[in-house]
Formats: structure tokens, C-alpha cells, sequence
């Protein structure tokens, strides 16, 4: 699984250094930005698989760069960790299409479980996706990609 | 001096009045109804009996004169009446005198003929005689034979020599009757003189006095200047007796006095005087009837004064009751209101700062959690050192330490995030013996008697299963730490009103100070020893708040709690204002 690029996204040094780390102990690779310009700026270079981003950064803030980020590339997954955060930013955070919403501080364990979902989840959408486009459905192949997002949502809740 | 009796007064007022605050309460309201009976009490009885006086001594002033003022007239006319009658005949006499000579008058033919004339003519003569200069009686006229009686030393022979004419007070005549005498003399040119004398009785004077209509209970009759009866009296006596009221000579005016006769009745004397003879005509009347109507005025006006004041008294000490109890309830209320509101505040207040502090202390406690996770898989993938087990063991522990730390951050987290309940309806008597359930085993192995009575048909209400499910588990679990082993817990469900299902759970445990009451819905107030959060309550309540429910604690140190859930009914009222 050393192909997962996961992008850590956090103002907090010491803790994103620290994950990142781990992460990578656990045979995963990462990169990390410590705002949200650094953040976009890095998924321009080079587009993650993965994406932990937090909610409450200066500058550009969480949010806004799931927003910018989704609408860019909508097949970047998008895992929030946050220590803020109601129950309205996880809706409105699932509603841009984030994979799923983890509070701090959290287990490593359920970190990398939810990154590999993420990625399982995204290649599956892209094989069947690619699937569709070979059979020449090009509509509904997009509007997978598109909706990715929201269809693990409503999925999730019920 | 007077500075200081004036201060001492106005403090003994403002004392007596209790303008400064009082903080003891229930002596402030007592206070209070005191004084507002009094100023009302005050306005209303002055005014009344003031007015009460003012027409009572009007009323009297006026009815008496009502009724002294026809006495007056009636005094004056019968007064006028004698005089007539004496005038008259005195006339008569002086007219026989003038058109007769002393010769002609001298026959006793002529004289016993005039006589039978006046008799006739003029009612109350009983004789009549001449009298010469010397005072002889030279011819008489007459029942009685009273020829050639000498009246020389007779104090009215001169007297009648002085004055001309004389009317005598009564006297008893022969035959023991009461008489008068009138006389007139008459002087010749030559100088000498003769008199003519005439004796009337007094009938006609009892006729006079009962011409003026006096009632059973009066009186009235003529004394003369000593006071002695003239005429009959009906009440004090005879004729010539004495008569017990003094009588003031001369008052020709009518004059009115109110003094007690001999037989103990008040009464008015109403007098006025003659100019000659110098008699006085006297009317006695109880003063019970005169003023008869007055009194029976004066007591319908006593009677309803002392019955409006009574009334008066009643409705305003009513009336204060009533308005004090309303003060003292609007002031409850408005405490109470004030409580609540305060408490709401200030758990909202706690509520947001806690959900600040524990986002905010997330950021460094998810720190310690990688680097101390960082340390141990580092630990972990290294060859073995000495100490590697102590190392990994103190790690572990660091991050169970995060873990609860973490424990606490998401239930603050949790209380603030307003999670919207999923509301659905509830049997409450099913849930509750679900949470029961939950803790049978430890109530079994503790021997505690559970006691429940759910009301039957309860409606179902309107909330979010998890939740209250949440409530009665912290509330029960509270009970079971307070009561001791073999203590008892109810649970009492019922319906409260329109709007709510009450559910009670009561213990008979430790109990609460009533400091203790005020913050146990305060966070991390806990009174367990080791092991509270501090939030169970806290959380609790806020959950109840959020259904549109209440709860109520009371308690009692050493006697036990009682904890009273209320929550809306499905389609009570609060629906109705949840959907406007």
C-alpha cells in the first residue's frame, strides 16, 4: 500500500509533524502543509490520494480549502480532524464532500483504518468509473466522480 | 424641647410605619397589610365621620327648631287669648262705671238687673258690688249676701286707689272656687270716689289652655309671680300649689328651657309672661316627644354608620389581605422567575466556556497523544534495551491518561454542540423500566427495595429515546450512590397536566444541604469521592431544557432526595407553540 499519498494539513507543527511520522511508519506516504495556500499549492504540485486536513487554520481555513480542493479535483479524499468543530460544520463539511470527520485527538489506528477506506473507496469510484467510460457512459461515469462525496454521506447516515 | 418631641414623634412614625427596609419578609408583609388597613381605614372612617357629626348636630339643630318654633306661636296666641278675656272684661266694668252714676248704681233694682245682663251676656261673672270711697260695700249683686263687707284694709282697695283698674291673682272664693277680682274706680267732680268690683270665675281659663290642644303627656298652665298654680296643672298640682319650675318674671319674649321635672321626664318648658296681671303661662312637654322623630332619626343614622364602618372595616381588611397576598405572590413569582433565568444563564455561560476550554485543550492533548504514540511505536520497533517494558508501560499509561482526558473534552463537546434530538413518541413507564434494567444487578446485589407506580394509560411523550434514556440512568445512578444497602428507590410516573408527564424518582438516602441543592447542575460539582466527572447532572439538565421539559429537585439532609422529570406529551400544547 505504498502507492496512498496523504496530505497532512494542519497549523499545529508539533502534531502534524508527529502524525505524519507515524503515518509513515505505517508504510504510508506523506506530505504535509501547515495553511491552507501551502495546502492547495501542494495539491497542485502533485495530487494526493488522501487528504487530512484540519478545520481551524489562519489564513485559509479548513473549509474553505475542502471546498476548493473538491470542486479541483473532486476524487481527492478528504478526511477532517479537528478538535473545534458542532455538529453544523460536520454537516456542512459532508455536505462539500468530505470522506468522514474525525475530532482530536484520535487513535492512530482509526486514522490509518479511515485513510485506507478512503483510498479503497476511491479506487473503486475511478474502476468503475473507468468501467462506464469504456462502455461509453462518459454522463453517468462523471456525475460518479462528482457525487462521490455525497453518496458516502447519505450512505453513512442511514 | 418641642425640636426634639417633633423628631421623637417623626421617628416613632417612620418606625410605627416601617418606611426603611425590612429584611426579614413575612414580618415586612405583615407590615405592609397593617399599614395599608390603616390608611385605608383612616380615608374612609374620617371622612364619615365627619360627615356623620356635621349632619347630626345639623338635624338636631334644625328639628328643633321644627318643633319649638309652633310652641312659640301657640304660647304667644293663647297668651293674647287671656289677655282678651280679662281686657274685655274689664272693660265691661269700667263701661258700667262711666255710664252709670253712683245713685243709679246704688238701687239695688238697677244693680241686680246689670248683674243678670252681664251674667247673660258675658260667661265666667259671679257677682258684682259697689264700693264706696270709704271702702264699704254698699251694694252687692250676687249668690253670696256680702252687703256692707268692708274692703277698706284689702290690699287691692289701694292698690285700685293708685292705679285706677286691678285684676287680682286667683283666690278661693266662698263655695271654694277659684275666682278672680277685677275692679275700677271711679271719681267724681267733687272729688269723692266709689269703685265697681266684679268676681269671674276661672273656668273659662282651663277652656282657654284646652283650646290649645295639648297632648296627654304635656302640661300647661298660668302661675303667677310666686310660682303658684293659677289653673289646674295636669301633672304638678292644683290650683294655688306650688309649681316645681322656676320661672323667670318679665320674660315677655317666649323662653325655653329643657330641664327634669318632678317625675323624672326630661322635658322643655316653654314660658311667656303677662303684663297684667303679672301671670305667666307655662307649657311642660317630655322631650321624648318632641323629639321623638329626632331620635328615631339619630338611631337610623347611628345604626347605619356603625354598620357601613363595620362594613368598612370588613371589606378593607379583606381587601388588604387580598392585595398583599398578591404582592407576595407577584414577588414569588418574580423570584423564582429571576432564579431560573439565573440558573439558565449561568449554565449556558459554564456550558460555553467549557466547550471553549476543552476545544481548546484538544489541540496540545491530541499533541501528547502522537508524540507519547510517536515514543511507543519508536519503543516498540526498536531491539530490546533495558527498561523497554518499563518504558512502554509508562507510555501506555500516558495515553490511557489522554484517553480520559478525551472522555471528559467529548462529553463538554457533546452538551455544547447542540445535537439535535431526534424526537419521537415515547412510552416513558417502558423506557424507565428499561433504564432499570440497566442497573438490577448492582440494586439486587445491594438489597435495595425498588418501588415503582406507573400511572396506567400514560400519554406517550414527545422526545429522543437515547437521551432520555441518558437522564433517568444519571438520575437513577445518583440515587443508588445516595441510598445505603437495603435503602429503597421509587419511581412514580403520572400525569401532570395538559402538557407534561411527571416522573419522580424518590430515595431515602444521604440527602442534600441546601447549598449542595444550588450546584448540582453546576459542571465538575461533584460530591463523590472518587470517580464523579461532575457533568452527569449537568449534562442531564441540559437535555431536559432542550425537550421543552423541566426538572425540580427537593431535598433533605439525612432524609433523602426526591428528583422530579417533566417532559411534553405528544400533542400538548408545546407543540403547538413549537410549530408557530
Amino acid at each position: 500500500m505504498d502507492e496512498i499519498k496523504v496530505l497532512l494539513v494542519d497549523d499545529e507543527e508539533e502534531f502534524v509533524k508527529t502524525l505524519a511520522e507515524r503515518i509513515e511508519m505505517r508504510n504510508l506516504g506523506s506530505d504535509i502543509a501547515y495553511n491552507g495556500e501551502q495546502a492547495l499549492k501542494v495539491v497542485k504540485d502533485e495530487v494526493p490520494d488522501v487528504m487530512i486536513l484540519d478545520l481551524k487554520m489562519p489564513g485559509i481555513d479548513g473549509m474553505e480549502v475542502l471546498r476548493r480542493v473538491k470542486k479541483a479535483y473532486p476524487d481527492v479524499q478528504v478526511i477532517m480532524l479537528t478538535g473545534h468543530g458542532s455538529d453544523k460544520d460536520e454537516n456542512e463539511a459532508r455536505q462539500l464532500g468530505a470522506y468522514d470527520y474525525l475530532q482530536k485527538p484520535a487513535d492512530i489506528d482509526k486514522i490509518v483504518s479511515t485513510i485506507k477506506n478512503a483510498y479503497k473507496n476511491k479506487v473503486q469510484k475511478s474502476i468503475m468509473a473507468a468501467t462506464f467510460a469504456e462502455a461509453g457512459e462518459f454522463d453517468t461515469a462523471r456525475e460518479m466522480m462528482k457525487e462521490n462525496g455525497e453518496k458516502k454521506k447519505s450512505v453513512k447516515s442511514e | 424641647m418641642m425640636t426634639r418631641a417633633k423628631s421623637w414623634l417623626y421617628t416613632t412614625i417612620r418606625h410605627f410605619l416601617s418606611i426603611h427596609k425590612i429584611s426579614d419578609a413575612s414580618s415586612r408583609y405583615i407590615i405592609l397589610r397593617r399599614n395599608i388597613t390603616l390608611i385605608m381605614l383612616f380615608v374612609t372612617i374620617v371622612p364619615l365621620t365627619v360627615m356623620g357629626a356635621i349632619n347630626h348636630f345639623q338635624y338636631q339643630e334644625s328639628l328643633k327648631n321644627e318643633v319649638i318654633e309652633p310652641l312659640r306661636v301657640l304660647l304667644n296666641k293663647t297668651r293674647h287669648s287671656f289677655h282678651l278675656f280679662l281686657e274685655e272684661r274689664l272693660s265691661m266694668i269700667r263701661f258700667i262705671s262711666s255710664a252709670y252714676t253712683f245713685e243709679q248704681l246704688s238701687d239695688p233694682a238697677t244693680l241686680n238687673r246689670l248683674y243678670r245682663v252681664l251674667k247673660n251676656e258675658f260667661e265666667g261673672f259671679v257677682d258684682i258690688g259697689l264700693i264706696n270711697g270709704k271702702g264699704l260695700q254698699i251694694g252687692y249683686a250676687g249668690p253670696y249676701s256680702l252687703e256692707n263687707k268692708d274692703y277698706s284694709q284689702q290690699a287691692w282697695f289701694q292698690e285700685v286707689l293708685i292705679r285706677d283698674s286691678f285684676i287680682s291673682e286667683v283666690f278661693m272664693g266662698y263655695g271654694k272656687v277659684p275666682h278672680i277680682a277685677i275692679a275700677v274706680q271711679r271719681v267724681e267732680h267733687d272729688g269723692t270716689y266709689w269703685m265697681l268690683r266684679a268676681t269671674i270665675d276661672t273656668n273659662k281659663f282651663d277652656e282657654i289652655i284646652s283650646t290649645m290642644e295639648i297632648d296627654a303627656k304635656s302640661d300647661a298652665f298660668i302661675v303667677n309671680r310666686e310660682g303658684l298654680f293659677q289653673t289646674h296643672s295636669r301633672y304638678y298640682g292644683d290650683v294655688l300649689g306650688k309649681s316645681p319650675f322656676e320661672i323667670l318674671q318679665g320674660a315677655y319674649e317666649t323662653t325655653i328651657d329643657e330641664t327634669v321635672d318632678p317625675l323624672g321626664r326630661e322635658v322643655i318648658v316653654a314660658y311667656a309672661s303677662f303684663e297684667k296681671p303679672n301671670f305667666s303661662l307655662v307649657v311642660v312637654k317630655p322631650k321624648d316627644i318632641i323629639l321623638r322623630t329626632w331620635i328615631t332619626l339619630q338611631g337610623e343614622m347611628f345604626f347605619i354608620f356603625f354598620a357601613s364602618v363595620f362594613v368598612i372595616i370588613m371589606i378593607v381588611i379583606k381587601l388588604s389581605d387580598v392585595m398583599v397576598m398578591n404582592i407576595k405572590e407577584a414577588e414569588e413569582r418574580r423570584e423564582n422567575a429571576i432564579h431560573e433565568l439565573e440558573q439558565n444563564q449561568k449554565l449556558s455561560a459554564i456550558g460555553r466556556l467549557a466547550a471553549g476550554v476543552a476545544h481548546e485543550i484538544n489541540n496540545p492533548l491530541a499533541i501528547i497523544n502522537e508524540k507519547a504514540g510517536l515514543m511507543k511505536d519508536l519503543v516498540t520497533y526498536s531491539p530490546d534495551f533495558e527498561k523497554k517494558q518499563r518504558f512502554l508501560d509508562l507510555l501506555t499509561s500516558i495515553i490511557n491518561s489522554v484517553g480520559r482526558c478525551k472522555t471528559i473534552t467529548h462529553r463538554l463537546l457533546g452538551f455544547a454542540r447542540h445535537k439535535e434530538p431526534r424526537l419521537e413518541p415515547l412510552d416513558i413507564n417502558h423506557l424507565v423500566q428499561e433504564v432499570v434494567g440497566f442497573v438490577n444487578k448492582e440494586m439486587v446485589y445491594r438489597n435495595i427495595d425498588l418501588r415503582t407506580e406507573f400511572a396506567e394509560d400514560l400519554p406517550r411523550v414527545l422526545a429522543d429515546q437515547g437521551q432520555v434514556q441518558q437522564v433517568f440512568l444519571n438520575i437513577l445512578s445518583n440515587a443508588l450512590s445516595a441510598v445505603h444497602d437495603n435503602g429503597r428507590v421509587s419511581i412514580t410516573s403520572w400525569e401532570e397536566d395538559k402538557r407534561n408527564v411527571g416522573v419522580s424518582i424518590q430515595d431515602n438516602g444521604s440527602g442534600m444541604t441546601e447549598k449542595t441543592i444550588q450546584r448540582i447542575f453546576d459542571p465538575f460539582f461533584t460530591t463523590k469521592k472518587a470517580g464523579g466527572t461532575g457533568l452527569g447532572l449537568f449534562i442531564t439538565y441540559g437535555i431536559v431544557k432542550k425537550l421543552g421539559g423541566d426538572i425540580k429537585v427537593h431535598s433533605r439532609e439525612n432524609e433523602g432526595s426526591t428528583f422530579t422529570i417533566y417532559l411534553p406529551k405528544v400533542n400538548g400544547e408545546t407543540d403547538k407553540e413549537k410549530a408557530e
